[in-house]
């Protein structure tokens, strides 16, 4: 099969990329190897400090709401963090004095939110908090499985029970000017999240949870879906084993479900993710790219990768693949003249906001536009 | 660098990261309690399992091995291939006669076949249904599928000589369904694999691929026919022959199944076994014809069934599909029909199979297409029993658009 561009990798980036590249009549396929980290995406987007008009546009042709306010939001174990470009689920704050009085709200049985943590947090903000844990016949039948009574399958009954919800916090709240739930809403139907602050006479805050994140998920399936109706061809569940490169020049990708139907392109795009997502790989003496042999920028001594002390920021955090300035990964000293490398494989996440939205949007976008810029010229 | 491959157990288990994206994924979860979900089933019962099998849990049993949690994995966890694997291992139960009515397809087959009539209309009857319900726990709700009074084997014993004049020929992996439920499609296929100038021969002796005694935990019966099987592949393949399917869960079985769970070695013919979509798209885009009807029109959803979703070739099929001239091609979301082969008769998953379902059923009826595109019989008969849309193979309405 040929294409313009084939992306590996169907995360944020690898999807940001196949979007642009599709709408400007590009024929591309995205190779995703399992889930990606949009399921632990905590909804914003760091390093956008200028507000990024064509990203919200970009996003509201998918169907996800965006919205761009510099400030602070609150994090699951009560403090807060710089934010600025966020999905509509987050609530945005000039700083963290966010209220008065808080009333947070989680459910029986559900182990994957903090209510004290996040109480503790707010209370050092001098507001102060009161927790409620709701006991909903609806959520009866999946506290027969504790264990896997998670965001996802209470969101999938919140599609349909949230006017339940809504009447229980109705009656709850007392003089609280804040409400505090769970990210546990509109994983079909982001409607539901406008609905719900309408209907609570307090302004209401909605917080990640453990994953998997449910507006995460929401994201992933929206851009999938925008993708496929552009056209593109996504292969879920394969992984690429190999390439033919010839004089710095990727001429195909070998895949493991394809076998010998090789995937030509005349334009490669490599989204393959962090250590997590295995687009990087360590090992006790080396951290390597699996699929191009890329070079890695990284310390040589193995004890200079890390911060003895865990909490500290580590550097292995920051290593990823070489590129020129244009993006194209270099290999052996020399950059593959039609590979892009994007996303969170870059390494250079910014630690302080959090994670890697924002790297894997611009630099996902910066080389769509070289690849459109190039046909043209 | 060895060091790290020397410790993987089977099916990698100690790779997953307790992320829980499997969880999302899972169709069963969503709507039967009773299943411990793909992450406790899978990997962290394993971890239990290993060090007292005390641990195991019947719940299992309510796996649909779809794989969906497997496509999910970041960490590259074969989920469904360990649920399976412990419910083998573990489920020392005696395999009862309803599952093993349901799995012994070609044994059925060739009961019914030589009745046909008589059997499809003894199946249909309401009094047949309740007794089969109470009898044997096979709900009494299902449709069952029509059994043909010739089978497809007869018929391309008829046409031998005329299929050995083509100058390239390859060999076809037809299974249970078309052999004696619907030989039309077997017919469907070598239509258009003769409109490419390529002939059609059968294996030497094809047995049933033994997915539903593997799931069934028939182990014994698998492991025959699987090495039956590798047999007449390997003689086809020592041919030259390609060998091609027309039913994705077939595939899946004789490709992956028999090594992952039979333990049975395929690698020698494994990379020959192709489905039909994937050999007739490379022809095509090797520069091969069709000569296409110039007045075809037809709306059609394509629905990708999860073992072909797992085996990655369901871009053939729509690449196929979408290369038929009046034909308006929509892509169904990725979702289980529920069925899952003999699962959606049992009575006890009746009701979960249909709920697994519905979101699919929904959008096919707001498509509302002409017919419903997918290469899986036991989804088509899910689809037809519960949205009244007929269901076909990509290769017979591929057949249908062409002119001989």
């Amino acid at each position: 099969m040929k294409f313009n561009s084939v992306i590996i990798g169907g995360g944020l980036a690898g999807l940001t990329a196949g979007i642009t590249l599709q709408k400007a009549g590009k024929s591309t396929a995205i190779i995703s190897t399992g889930q990606n980290a949009l399921h632990f995406f905590s909804g914003s987007f760091e390093s956008m400090e200028e507000a990024p008009q064509r990203i919200v546009d970009l996003f509201a042709e998918a169907g996800i709401g965006l919205h761009y306010a510099p400030g602070v939001r609150l994090m699951p174990m009560g403090t807060f963090k710089k934010a600025t470009l966020s999905l509509d689920d987050v609530s945005l704050f000039p700083d963290p004095k966010i209220g008065h009085k808080a009333l947070i709200v989680s459910f029986t049985g559900y182990h994957d939110f903090f209510c004290d943590f996040l109480a503790d947090g707010l209370e050092k903000q001098g507001i102060q908090c009161r927790v409620n844990m709701l006991n909903l016949p609806e959520l009866e039948m999946l506290e027969k499985s504790p264990s896997e009574m998670r965001s996802v399958q209470i969101a999938r009954a919140m599609d349909h029970r949230w006017e339940t919800i809504v009447r229980e916090l109705r009656i709850l709240i007392r003089d609280e000017d804040i409400v505090v739930l769970p990210q546990v809403f509109g994983l079909n139907d982001s409607s539901i999240l406008s609905r719900i602050r309408q209907s609570i006479p307090a302004q209401v805050v909605f917080v990640g949870t453990l994953p998997p994140s449910v507006p995460g998920i929401r994201t992933q399936i929206l851009l999938k879906r925008r993708y496929e109706v552009l056209g593109g061809t996504y292969l879920i569940g394969d992984q690429v084993t190999g390439a033919h490169v010839y004089d710095n020049v990727i001429h195909s990708v070998v895949t493991q479900n394809l076998g010998n139907h090789f995937l030509e392109a005349d334009n490669f795009i490599l989204a393959t993710g962090g250590f997590f997502s295995k687009g990087l790989k360590s090992n006790p003496f080396d951290i390597s790219e699996p699929i191009f042999g890329l070079d890695v920028e990284q310390a040589e001594d193995r004890n200079d990768w890390y911060n003895p002390e865990f909490m500290r920021e580590q550097p292995y955090m920051k290593y990823g693949v070489a590129t020129d300035p244009t993006l194209h990964a270099i290999a052996g000293g020399e950059p593959i003249k039609n590979l892009f490398a994007i996303g969170s494989i870059l390494g250079g996440t910014r630690t302080d906001m959090g994670m890697g939205g924002g790297l894997a949007l611009r630099s996902a976008l910066a080389a769509a536009d070289q690849i459109i810029k190039q046909a043209e010229q | 660098m060895k060091h790290q491959e020397y410790t993987l157990s089977t099916h990698n288990f100690e790779e997953c990261m307790k992320c829980t994206v499997c969880t999302a994924y899972c169709p069963v979860l969503q709507v039967n309690p009773l299943y411990p979900g793909p992450k406790q089933a899978g990997p962290d019962g394993e971890r239990l399992r290993l060090k007292d099998p005390f641990f195991f849990n019947v719940g299992l049993k309510y796996c649909l091995n779809c794989k969906r949690c497997e496509v999910a994995c970041p960490s590259g966890v074969k989920v469904a291939d360990l649920i399976q694997a412990a419910r083998i291992k573990y489920d020392t139960s005696p395999v009862k006669w309803r599952d093993r009515l349901l799995a012994s397809t070609d044994f059925m087959g060739s009961l019914a076949r030589p009745v046909a009539p008589i059997a499809n209309a003894v199946t249909g009857l309401g009094i047949t249904k309740t007794m089969m319900d109470a009898m044997f726990k096979i709900d009494h709700r299902r449709t069952f599928p029509k059994y043909s009074g010739r089978s497809f084997e007869r018929w391309m014993g008829r046409h031998e000589k005329e299929q050995a004049a083509f100058p390239e020929q390859v060999a076809y992996f037809h299974g249970c369904y078309v052999n004696y439920n619907f030989p039309r499609l077997g017919k469907d296929l070598v239509k258009v694999l003769n409109a490419l100038g390529v002939g059609v021969q059968l294996l030497e002796k094809e047995k049933c691929c033994g997915v539903a005694m593997i799931s069934n935990r028939m182990m014994n019966e698998a492991t025959r026919n699987a090495n039956q099987n590798i047999t007449a592949l390997t003689k086809a393949v020592d041919k030259g022959l390609m060998v091609l399917t027309t039913s994705s869960t077939c595939t899946l079985t004789l490709r992956d199944e028999y090594p992952a769970l039979l333990g049975v070695d395929n690698s020698g013919v494994r990379d020959f076994i192709l489905m039909a979509s994937r050999f007739i798209y490379e022809r095509l885009e090797k520069g091969a014809t069709l000569r296409f009807k110039p007045d075809y029109h037809k709306k059609v959803a394509y629905h990708t069934p999860c073992h072909m979703e797992k085996l990655g070739w369901g871009v053939f099929s729509e690449k196929l599909l979408r290369t038929i001239p009046g034909l308006e091609f929509t892509m169904l979301d990725s979702a289980c029909c529920g069925i899952a082969g003999t699962y959606g008769f049992k009575r006890e998953n009746y009701e979960a199979s249909q709920a697994i379902g519905q979101p699919l059923f929904d959008q096919i009826k707001s498509v509302n297409p002409d017919v419903v595109a997918c290469d899986c019989e036991t989804c088509k008969w899910q689809i037809e029993m519960s949205t009244g849309y007929t269901v076909m193979n990509p290769i017979s309405i591929l057949a249908e658009a062409i002119e001989v």
